[in-house]
Formats: structure tokens, sequence, C-alpha cells
């Protein structure tokens, strides 16, 4: 379970979180929504320690983060990140293998390419895009490939940030699909940051709105349409009048 | 707008330079302190010294054969107004050896790897790349900087050593061709006037320079801005001081090396 409470985070004069309060059940997937610049991206870093946060706690399993040996914490996480953020320099199935071929979870070459195709396969990708470099690749295919190298050493967290962005509504329903498949499939706890209504609806068990900093209104994903919150309703659809103003 | 406003002026720009000093001090020690603790990348070093290494040698060649020509025409052309003409080897290769290889070459050196450097790192932070690197249990200065640092300490010195070869081979060229000197008598010139420190004092400063350009590199890149701005704004950062730092630590250690 991941549980954060009070957590607070200001980069100057700009306070981005206000004090979040927020559980994520073990082997649930919590998809977190919100305006652009809400923070959300902040939050999932603070979680893994790529930011720092000001205040507040976050517990892993009981365990405070900020304490955790570093290593066999990350151990724990796959992340895919919004443009994929795959390494230019590496070949696809090396970016897959990366975390195989180094470090703790360090494998023989051999062992860490077939586990790689095996992801990339898993995200329908067969073996000939393998030895190809990612800007080669669409930016479909990029998403698959940050994908499998997400879920390449069998994470017991998965983080999604905006993982249907920047793609055609077709592939981002398969992507869509892959995320709750393969979260299923592993028994892994996932969470999504999304502005993308169809992504929350096929991936979340569990919904959080963040809104100023905060966790506006959470709840199962059955419940987000019926809720009265002013809030969510605006944002789930769409509109401009609302009490969340349209320019920020 | 109080008679103090400009001291107030003063006084930020002066505390701004000196947390900028302290901040690359900070870098400059962890880059060394990750040197010798494991995991090391070999990959990644040798992927470094081909990049810093061997492909730095066309223009550092080019930059030290055409110095080293020009050189010989200066000190031939000054000489020639008390008669001494014949000192142009022995200038041309103390020259060569003591400022213009180590000085050039790592300017050279400097404009081709410091701002690649950058550019590359500060995209890969852009980019998320960097973040990527910590989530998949990889210190990214350890993985990124201290192979490319410690590549260019070992390559720059060498191509130094290349650089001074193919100056005093251009002085000669221009000495034999142009200025009619006896060729046999050039080249013993030289190597008669020249000592070992001549060429180990450049070497030395060599790697000093090897390392400034790559840690200005990888400093840059690693606090580079948001966008193709910010990665634009690093390159020539990581350029400017690299070229800055070389110009000051030669001062330095020409003091130290020669003055003693």
């Amino acid at each position: 379970m991941i549980e954060l409470s009070g957590v607070t985070k200001s980069f100057g004069q700009n306070h981005v979180l206000r004090g979040i309060d927020l559980k994520v059940d073990s082997n649930s997937s919590m998809v977190i929504i919100g305006g652009s610049g809400t923070g959300k991206s902040v939050l999932l870093k603070c979680i893994l320690g790529l930011v720092h946060p000001d205040g507040g706690r976050i517990l892993l399993d009981g365990q405070d983060v900020e304490q955790a040996e570093r290593d066999s914490f990350l151990a724990r996480f796959g992340m895919l990140f919004q443009g994929g953020a795959l390494f230019d320099s590496l070949r696809v199935w090396e970016n897959v293998a990366f975390r195989l071929l180094r470090g703790a979870q360090k494998r023989p070459r051999d062992e860490a390419r077939a586990i790689a195709l095996e992801k990339l396969r898993r995200v329908g990708l067969g073996p000939q895009v393998a030895d190809l470099y990612p800007a080669e690749l669409s930016g479909g295919m990029q998403k698959r490939v940050g994908l499998a190298r997400a879920i390449a050493a069998e994470p017991e967290v998965i983080f999604f940030d905006e993982p249907t962005a920047g793609l055609d509504p077709i592939m981002a329903g398969v992507i869509n699909d892959l995320i709750r498949e393969i979260v299923t499939e592993m028994g892994a706890t996932a969470m999504t940051i999304t502005h993308d209504m169809t992504s929350v609806r096929a991936i979340a068990d569990h919904v959080a709105m963040l809104h100023r900093g905060k966790i506006r209104w959470t709840g199962p994903v059955a419940e987000l349409d019926t809720t009265p919150d002013p809030y969510v309703q605006q944002f789930i659809h769409g509109r401009a009048e609302g009490p969340i103003e349209a320019l920020r | 707008m109080t008679v103090t406003a400009p001291l107030a002026v003063v006084g930020r720009a002066s505390f701004t330079a000196l947390a900028a000093v302290g901040r690359i001090a900070l870098f400059a020690a962890a880059v060394v302190g990750h040197l010798f603790r494991p995991p090391f990348y070999p990959k990644e070093f040798l992927h470094a010294l081909i990049q810093i290494g061997w492909l730095s040698l066309p223009v550092v060649g080019l930059t030290a054969l055409f110095t080293g020509g020009a050189l010989a025409l200066q000190i031939y052309a000054g000489g020639a107004r008390f008669s001494a003409e014949a000192v142009v080897p022995s200038i041309v290769a103390i020259g060569m050896t003591r400022e213009l290889g180590p000085v050039l070459g790592g300017l050279m050196v400097a404009a081709r790897v410091a701002s690649s450097i950058a550019a590359e790192i500060g995209t890969m932070k852009v980019t998320e790349q960097i973040d990527a690197l910590v989530t998949l249990s990889t210190h990214p200065l350890k993985y990124l900087a201290v192979p490319r640092v410690l590549a260019a300490t070992i390559a720059v010195p060498v191509l130094v050593a290349v650089g001074d070869s193919i100056g005093i081979a251009g002085g000669w060229a221009v000495g034999v061709n142009r200025l009619d000197f006896n060729s046999a008598t050039y080249l013993k010139n030289t190597v008669d006037f020249l000592e070992f420190w001549d060429v180990g004092s450049g070497l030395v400063k060599g790697a000093a320079f090897g390392f400034i350009v790559a840690l200005m590199g990888c400093y840059h890149g690693m606090n580079s801005g948001r966008g193709a701005q910010g990665v634009g704004r690093a390159t020539k950062s990581a350029v400017v001081a690299a070229s800055v730092l070389i110009f000051a630590a030669n001062y330095l250690l020409t003091e130290i090396f020669f003055t003693s």
C-alpha cells in the first residue's frame, strides 16, 4: 500500500502540493486526474524520490520512503514516462533490458535479451524492432517500448505518466488495454496520471482528483459519474464554466 | 533608489558568482568521489574515449598543423630583426609543447566536446531520460558524468602529444619549404633543444584541460533549463566556461611549473 499524508512541495513561491492525503491499496489501479499544472507529475516524482517533498510522509507498505535503502526501494518500481524517455544511444532491446544489464538485477546478456524480447512481444512488438534505435520508431511504438521497459524487471508498483498523451485514439485504446491487462496479470499496484477520460475508465479501479495542490475527491471509478462534486463534474465533462478556472 | 542600491547589486552578483563556483566545486568533488566507487561502466567509458579522443584527432591535428606553420613564419620574421632566424626550430618546439599544443588542443576539444556533452545530457534532462535512469536504479552522475570526465582526462593529453608532433612537423614543413632551412639541421635543433619537461608539462596541462572540458559539459548539461532554449543556453555556457577555465588553469599551471 502507498500512503501519503500531508505531503507538501513548493518551487519558490509556487506551492504545487499543499497537503496531499491519499491511500493506494496494493494490487489496485489508482488514476489521478486534474488540470495541467496541478502537480500530478510532481506527486509521482515525490513518491519515487526524484523530487524531495518539503513536508508530510510517504509510506510504502508502512515504510517511510525517505528512509528506505534507495536501490532496493527503486527496484520495486517501474515507470512509463510521458514521452517514453527511452535512451537514444541504446537499441530498443537494451532500453527494455536496461535494469537487467547492470546493477543488482544484472543477468547474462543473452538472458537479458531473451527477457526483453518476451516483454516486447507482451506489448505487441515483434523481434524485428529489438535492434532498432528509439528514433526509428513511431510515437505509439515508443510508448510500447517504454511500457515493456517499465515491466521488464516485474516491479510491484508501476507508475504511468500520461500514457496516452500524443497518441491517436486507436493507439491510445491499445495502450490503455495493455496497461489494464498487464497490471491485472502481474498483480501490480498501479498509479496513473492522465487528463484522458477514456484512459480513466479503462485503467482505473479508483480515481483521485487533484486540484490546487490538494486531493479534491477520491472514490471508486464507478462513482465518478454520479458524484455531485462540481469540480469533478466540470473536469470529466470538459466544461469551460464551473468552479475550475479555464485560464490558469 | 537609495545610495546603497548599487552596493546591493554588486553584492548580489558576487554571491551568485560564489554560489556557482561552490556548486561546480561540489559537482567536481562528487565526480571525483564516484571515480573510485563501483559500479563502473566500462562500455560507456570506452564509448566516451572514442567520441572525445579518436574523433577529435582531425580537428586537433589540423589546428596544430597550421599553428606550427604560422609560428615558424612569425618567429622567422621576428627573429630576423635581430639576426636570430636560427632559433625557429627550437622556439616552434617549445612554443608548441609548452603552450600552443595544450591550450589550442584544449580549446578545440572544448568547442567540440563540451558543447556535445552539454547538449546530449541537457536533452536527456529535458526528455526525462535522467529521471528514467534514476527509476532504473542507475546514478546519473556515475553513468553519465564519470565515464566522460575520465575519458577526457585520459584522451586530451594523448591528443596534445599528437598535436605537438603535428605542430612541430608543420613548423618543419614551412621551415624547410618556405624558409630554406636544411631538413636535418632543423630536426636536430628541435630534438637537441627540447627537454622532457617541455613535453611533460604540456601533457599535464592537457589532462587538466580535459577534466575541465568534460566537467563543464556534464555540469551545464545536468543543470540545463527547460526546452530547446534551456539546452542551447547550457551548451553555450559549457563552451564559454570551459574556455575561460582553460585559460585560467593554463596561467596557474604555468606559474607552478616554470616560475619556481
